[in-house]
């Protein structure tokens, strides 16, 4: 029943709440007079030369990649650890060779050297 | 007016909001916030059905962890607004609307048609949504060997992604 | 789960753990690609032998609660897979080295792949199905653009990755909503339940789906349009893998599913047919229409690939045994003719891309005889000249297009095949009887690129000379 979710969507509410509340708070409390050098980026400090839209190396994605990978397999994880007691050696046998093949995937990664920053 | 309908109707409006922001936004990182607001209401929506696993799932995997890709991605091109890569292709636009319009005709008159085989809220309903229930299934006889398969798809996808960006790869 | 489940996989499973102690090899020990090379061959026996096991001692039994199924068709399709492996293995390290792709993880990717073929050729499930057909399609993104410094390589990859991607979205979307209308996804189930289901248009709409999804991976009309560009932009030695046994992989989940529905008698069956004899038509029109113009003669190869998955979908469209057994016949057979032709290709290929153009192939005949020779031979096979295998398996097509009323669909293919002709006889003028225009370099194979070239032509003749045999596998 949706009622028993009624406190997760209190907390989501409020966190929602807090967060429009404190931006918007300030925005209407506290005092405001712009000038040009309070609006650069860095109000004191160096002059901005570019734009703040940097390109990102490529690498980071390769590191994303390959933290989304093992996330899924925590994903499957999840519901064997849920309930591995009931499940039995049968699926401790099945999970531990998914985690073997993935970790035959990590040995890789790591001799090949992705995970590090060249 | 019931609780459960009272947050159907409330999500689904959310979900179909932020799906059609995804698409009319001009900034591709305002297109991917939408993205993860409209994830958020299929992962509520999915919690109105008891499907409890998928709710959890769809907030770690697709909110979480394939939202930080994407909005990587968005960053690793360096996009700016939309209209700069915008081609004039009016003709397949007009066809491509006109094909989602039939297809999703088709998939809500299909639907309708459906009565659901356990009732909401039951207590079928209740149990088929749990994760124990997910992971007995899983490791079933039946569902155990596409499981293991399943970690061919990360390993391929693991060296795919080593093989096409690694900067000197021996 | 019990032994016998075990033996019954024990085919993909040998190909799966070659592909992890490969991928190991490939991470743990230097220089060590003729390692991975060697590895790859034995593990692609292996799983060939292991299959002829299965088909002998456990024929038409399923495994794993009905989700895979062992013997009959599914081991032509092993065979076809491992077949296809070996050749472009043995292929593989001359033309990667000169091209500049040859990393070892190419023998990684290629044995996954396999292996997801492998479990969509032995499904009785969309499940499995569709898990094989995600393994292969990975492996298949990344394979594409192995060539990492060539833009043509790495659109190939992108192209192929986005609209890949979209297509198995369909498939899955369509597999959920015949789920939701029968309640299994197992193909026997999903037949027998659709006769009594009250959701008809879902199941239809499901089923549409489906076919989309799987359309596109056989690279069907109107699904054909990303074919061209990552058949031309590949490595050549991948082309060739994955327009023989992807495509096969993706006809064995088509047949895989249709095939009981087609004979459960559902209404509505009628239209379906009429709708996958339309691709088939505008498959087979447009691709060989479309060859006719290409001067590239791996664009060439591209689009007459989407007029042979035009003749496979006649067999899907006739719905019969017929039909079936002459889809698997016609694999094998293209198996061997087409990675022959892109074998040759790859051999001519110089490393930036030149000698590709027909103009290129002029004079073949007297440069390279030995070459124009085995490519004239493929050329007469594709076109479907008898002897050669190509004929049988377009015989078989359009019979069972005849048994199943379709007579009109038989003609639209002879006609197409007529067009066929221009192009691919029209090479083999140009090979004979044209001047060369300037030196031509390359064109030297080593050992084990002969011995692919040798097996495919021995392929090409042999299945011409015994097609009984196959089909007597198939049934079986």
């Amino acid at each position: 029943m949706i009622e028993q979710y009624i406190p997760v969507i209190a907390m989501i509410v409020t966190g929602i709440l807090f967060g429009v509340v404190s931006v918007k708070a300030h925005e209407i409390l506290g005092p405001q007079r712009p000038n040009k050098s309070k609006e650069t980026p860095y109000e004191s400090g160096m002059e901005p030369v570019a734009s703040a839209h940097e390109r990102f190396s490529v690498k980071f994605y390769l590191v994303a990649m390959l933290f989304i990978l093992f996330d899924i397999e925590i994903v499957f994880m999840y519901p064997w650890a849920a309930s591995f007691r009931e499940l039995g050696g049968f699926a401790l046998w099945a999970m531990l060779l998914f985690v073997v093949t993935l970790f035959v995937g990590y040995i890789y990664i790591v001799k090949k050297k992705a995970l590090k920053w060249d | 007016m019931s609780l459960d309908l009272t947050f159907f109707i409330i999500l689904a409006i959310m979900a179909a909001v932020s799906a059609l922001m995804v698409i009319l936004r001009k900034n591709p990182i305002t297109s991917a916030m939408s993205l993860v607001l409209h994830f958020v209401s299929l992962a509520g929506l999915y919690l109105t059905l008891h499907a409890q696993f998928m709710a959890v799932i769809q907030m770690l995997v697709y909110a979480g962890a394939i939202m930080v890709l994407v909005v990587f991605v968005i960053m690793l091109l360096n996009l700016g607004r939309e209209e700069k890569m915008a081609v004039r292709q009016s003709a397949r636009a007009a066809i491509g609307i006109g094909a989602s319009m039939v297809l999703g005709a088709l998939l809500i008159w299909g639907l309708t048609q459906v009565m659901r085989p356990v009732a909401a809220g039951s207590s079928q309903a209740m149990v088929n949504g749990q994760i124990a229930s997910v992971g007995k299934a899983l490791f079933s006889t039946a569902y155990v060997f596409p499981f293991e398969m399943v970690s061919l798809v990360l390993l391929a996808a693991a060296v795919g992604a080593v093989v096409l960006t690694k900067r000197n790869l021996k | 789960m019990t032994q016998t489940d075990l033996l019954a996989g024990l085919a993909i499973e040998i190909v799966s753990i070659f592909a992890l102690i490969i991928m190991l090899t490939d991470a743990l020990v230097e220089r060590s690609t003729r390692l991975c090379e060697t590895l790859s061959i034995v593990g692609l026996l292996g799983g060939l032998a292991a299959s002829a096991y299965a088909h002998l001692t456990m024929p038409g039994q399923t495994a794993f609660n009905g989700m895979i199924v062992v013997g009959g068709m599914s081991t032509l399709y092993d065979a076809i897979f491992c077949g296809a492996g070996i050749m472009t293995v043995l292929l593989a390290r001359e033309y990667l080295t000169r091209v500049g792709g040859m990393f070892d993880e190419f023998y990684t990717l290629l044995m996954m792949s396999i292996a997801g073929m492998m479990l969509m050729g032995h499904s009785a499930d969309s499940m499995p199905m569709f898990v094989g057909l995600e393994v292969m399609s990975i492996c298949f993104y990344v394979m594409a653009g192995l060539m990492r410094n060539k833009l043509s390589s790495n659109e190939a990859a992108l192209k192929y990755f986005l609209l890949g991607a979209f297509a198995s979205g369909f498939l899955l979307y369509g597999i959920a909503l015949v789920y939701g209308s029968v309640g299994s996804t197992a193909y026997s189930a999903i037949a027998a339940k659709a006769l009594s289901t009250q959701f008809p248009t879902l199941f239809w709409v499901g089923i549409g789906m489906m076919i989309i999804g799987l359309g596109f991976k056989v690279a069907a009309f109107p699904f054909h349009q990303w074919a061209p560009d990552v058949y031309h932009g590949a490595p050549t030695v991948v082309t060739g893998f994955m327009s023989t046994a992807g495509k096969a992989a993706a006809f064995s989940g088509f047949v895989g599913f249709i095939a009981p529905t087609m004979a459960s008698g559902v209404p509505g069956l009628e239209k379906a047919k009429v709708i996958l004899a339309l691709l088939a038509v505008g498959s087979m029109l447009v691709g060989n229409i479309t060859a006719l113009a290409q001067t590239n003669v791996k664009r060439m190869l591209a689009y007459s690939s989407v007029a042979h998955a035009g003749y496979l979908m006649i067999g899907l469209a006739a719905g019969n045994a017929a039909g079936w057994t002459g889809i698997t016949y016609y694999l094998v057979a293209y198996l061997f003719m087409q990675i022959g032709a892109f074998a040759v290709v790859g051999i001519l290929e110089r490393e930036n891309g030149g000698n590709l153009t027909v103009d290129d192939y002029r004079g073949l005949a007297r440069r390279r005889p030995g070459l124009a020779l085995v490519m004239s031979l493929f050329m007469f096979s594709l076109t479907g000249i008898p002897p050669f295998a190509g004929f049988f398996g377009k015989y078989y097509l359009f019979n069972a297009a005849i048994q199943a009323d379709l007579t009109w669909l038989a003609i639209v293919g002879v006609v197409s095949s007529v067009i066929s002709v221009w192009f691919y006889l029209g090479l083999v003028v140009i090979m004979y009887f044209r001047e060369p225009l300037g030196e031509m370099e390359g064109g030297e194979a080593s050992i084990s690129s002969r011995t692919a070239l040798a097996l495919s032509i021995i392929g090409t003749l042999l299945i011409g000379l015994i097609p009984q045999a196959i089909i007597n596998i198939a049934a079986r």
